[in-house]
């Protein structure tokens, strides 16, 4: 592959409900090959559709996107969506399929034999640390909501794609358990050399595990840059979403002193 | 003697093969074609609200018709639609029985599994579809992978209420001429056997039941991915199948089969008629509690191939005419209008079953009243009951007409309870039969008719175009005609109105074979 971005947005538009909502409004973005990009903003940004036009959840309007150097418009988008991961809000696992036919549903829409799918997915459920035998064929109902979310990455990786999108994969979890994921898919993200998007309203999070943050308001790429880069922005809104961390940061610094010390 | 030492158990189980089995075939086959219909109808509509509208609406609408009703309108339909074809394609079809019950059942199942399957499918949650989408998943993966599983609870509760309605409103398809457990009711309540209707409504419930476990045990499997659970359901229902087709199999079909109306006089002489086939080697069935305008129709096409009915009916309400003539005049008029439609009006068989109107014979002497004529003047402060197709009949309003008779009001009754409902005063005027047995039994009057408003109703046998020249069929019929006179058969009907092991069709047609056999 060539050093071209992984992902390209080029001023990309898009507006529902016959024209009254502009979802995204001529955003261009890029991100790289073995990147971590976070999409940061408030509900109605915009964010989530950005994400989607990645795998041709929803079209663009204007503008163009390319994804591993093709425009996604000359893709078949069934084949897109199952050569990219996507790790949905909660899980989305379906809830009538066991976990590991939950986790082998992209390889066996793409017809891998039944072996080769079942080896995969005790490979995935490692992987993920959960124990094959423990939890191959429970229904998502009888796990919690950190496990479950643990399968959906689990079946995002199943086809091993280059690229992962996540939708607000931590947000419903408590903060250990969305701790210790992060951390772990952070750590995944890094030996399987993919390159992931992830959107999330919680700036702490993005800029605890994103190489960048893209900030999204209103349809309108505010800023992006990585954290440091970020925290020189002028940007009033950009401020706003710094201060909450940045003060957190301060107090819990005061709060645990011994904690800098270790 | 307790309850169930009464023979006429014994004879309601030895019809159940055969009523329990076309019961069978004909509601599931009802509900298959249902289905068939119903679930890609509800899958293509569920994303378009319009169609989803239009298909409910239809469906609701299909649901407010009485299912007696819906029955009785596909026969004639069907009739002309095998008319068509047989012009067109010269290919004819039966409009009797099986075909027209199946679809008018399949209609009635409709409402609940479009319903049910569209309220399922909306129902499931949109994350879940996105997610569908997400992982790759075509629209068509996604409906059977994703959204049709997870419906299938909701879809199974449609199916079950649609199984349940099918089988008990297909006790409704014995007057179209498909038997089934209906035979039982129909038949019982006509001729007041209270075993008849009892044993019919238990072994209609029991099979609605009986279906709506192993749908469930079906539903039970395919939730909880258990495949033996499903295949035990599954198996079940071949089973039921299977075991109603093998004692129709077993027996060899009857070459003739007798057709009667629904009423108790009718049961009798088609029992009486099947056993005189029989008696001269031609196997016969009766197919009992036919609609009045059924019957007429089937004759001709060839459904059934003998049964009685009166000069009178055929008169006024097969061919239309409003005017009354003489009895012999209109016995030879309807011989000549018969054998232009290529049926045979063999003879009569000596009695007429008219209409009249009767009152308490006390009542009517202290009232001073003989004929209708001297009911005029007190109608207005009286009331009348008739049978369902009274006072919709030209008889009536010839009768009105020509006496000058209002009634305060006029109340439908089943034709069997009217006779008790006069003579307890609940009504002060029926209009019932001439042959009625209860009209001794009850001690009533048959008011005279002075002015010949109501036309004559002599019992006439009619034979199928295609047994014109049954020489066989002729002779064995021919014993019957003529023999049969008013008191003999009034009280062959007062016998099979009894409410004891004596009073089935069957052993009174016996009895009556006794008596005018012998003279």
């Amino acid at each position: 592959m060539s050093n071209g971005p992984l992902i390209a947005y080029t001023n990309v538009g898009k507006t529902f409900s016959n024209g009254d909502v502009v979802a995204v409004d001529d955003v261009s973005l890029d991100v790289a090959e073995g990147e971590f990009l976070a999409i940061v903003g408030g509900s109605g940004s915009g964010k989530s559709t950005l994400l989607r036009l990645a795998n041709r959840l929803i079209e663009a309007d204007s503008g163009s996107v390319m994804v591993e150097g093709e425009d996604v418009r000359n893709v078949d988008p069934i084949r897109l969506r199952r050569r990219i991961g996507y790790v949905f809000q909660s899980g989305g696992l379906f809830p009538h399929l066991a976990v590991g036919a939950n986790i082998g549903i992209t390889p066996k829409l793409l017809g891998w034999p039944a072996a080769e799918i079942a080896a995969r997915v005790d490979e995935l459920l490692e992987l993920v640390q959960l124990d094959g035998a423990q939890y191959r064929d429970r229904l998502p109902n009888e796990l919690s909501g950190g496990q479950r979310q643990r399968v959906g990455v689990a079946r995002a990786l199943a086809a091993r794609p280059r690229i992962v999108l996540m939708d607000e994969p931590f947000g419903a979890l408590d903060p250990l358990t969305r701790d210790a994921l992060g951390d772990d898919f952070r750590e995944l993200h890094r030996r399987l050399k993919l390159t992931t998007v992830m959107i999330t309203h919680d700036m702490t999070e993005a800029l605890l595990l994103a190489d960048r943050i893209a900030v999204m308001h209103e349809g309108r790429l505010l800023a992006q840059g990585t954290p440091a880069e970020l925290s020189e922005s002028t940007d009033p809104y950009v401020e706003k979403l710094l201060h909450t961390p940045r003060r957190q940061a301060e107090r819990l610094g005061k709060l645990l002193p011994g904690d800098g010390a270790a | 003697m307790s309850l169930f030492s009464d023979q006429r158990w014994s004879e309601a189980l030895a019809h159940l093969p055969d009523y329990l089995g076309n019961h069978v075939r004909v509601s599931l086959a009802a509900l298959a074609l249902g289905l068939i219909v119903s679930l890609p109808l509800a899958i293509i509509a569920r994303n378009r609200p319009v169609l989803r509208g239009v298909l409910l609406g239809f469906a609701s609408i299909v649901q407010t018709v009485p299912g007696l009703a819906l029955l009785a309108l596909f026969y004639p339909l069907l009739l002309v639609l095998a008319a068509l074809t047989a012009s067109w394609f010269g290919f004819d079809f039966s409009a009797f029985g099986f075909l027209p019950a199946v679809l008018a059942l399949a209609l009635y199942s409709m409402l609940p599994v479009l319903r049910n399957t569209i309220t399922g499918l909306s129902g499931v949650d949109p994350a879940l579809t996105e997610a569908a989408q997400g992982v790759g998943m075509t629209e068509r993966q996604s409906l059977f992978m994703v959204e049709l599983p997870l419906a299938l609870p909701v879809m199974m509760a449609g199916i079950r209420t649609a199984a349940v309605w099918v089988i008990g409103t297909a006790t409704l398809s014995t007057p179209i001429g498909q038997t089934s457990l209906g035979n039982y009711i129909f038949a019982g309540l006509q001729t007041q056997n209270w075993v008849f209707v009892v044993f019919g409504c238990l072994a209609a419930a029991a099979l609605a039941l009986a279906v709506d476990q192993l749908l469930a045990l079906i539903e039970n499997g395919l939730r909880h991915r258990s495949r033996l659970r499903a295949a035990l359901g599954a198996v079940g229902i071949a089973a039921l199948v299977a075991a109603t087709l093998v004692p129709t199999m077993a027996r060899s079909a009857s070459n003739y089969v007798v057709g009667a109306k629904t009423f108790t006089e009718q049961y009798v002489l088609a029992a009486l008629i099947a056993q005189r086939l029989n008696a001269d080697g031609l196997s016969a069935t009766t197919r009992a509690g036919l609609g009045s305008s059924v019957i007429f129709d089937a004759l001709k096409a060839g459904d059934i191939d003998v049964y009685v009915d009166y000069s009178g009916t055929l008169w006024a309400n097969q061919f239309h005419h409003t005017d009354v003539r003489p009895r012999e005049e209109l016995l030879a008029d309807l011989k000549s209008i018969l054998a232009k439609q290529d049926i045979t009006m063999l003879g009569e068989l000596g009695f007429a079953n008219a209409y009249a109107l009767i009152m308490p014979k006390q009542r009517a002497e202290a009232l001073g009243i003989h004929t209708i004529a001297d009911l005029a003047a007190l109608a207005p402060s009286m009331s009348i009951a008739g049978d369902y197709e009274f006072f919709s009949r030209p008889e009536w309003a010839g009768i009105k007409q020509t006496y000058g008779l209002s009634f305060r009001t006029q109340r439908q009754m089943q034709p069997d309870f009217m006779y008790a409902a006069v003579a307890s005063g609940e009504v002060d005027v029926i209009a019932g039969y001439t042959s009625d047995g209860l009209i001794a039994k009850y001690d009533l009057a048959v008011l005279g008719d002075p002015k010949h408003a109501i036309p004559p109703y002599d019992a006439v046998m009619l034979l199928a175009p295609k047994r014109k020249d049954d020489a066989k069929l002729h002779a064995a019929l021919q014993p019957l005609l003529g023999r049969i006179d008013i008191a003999a058969m009034r009280e062959a009907n007062l016998r099979a109105a009894g409410n004891d092991g004596s009073s089935s069709p069957d052993a009174v047609a016996r009895w009556l074979w006794e008596k005018i056999g012998k003279k």
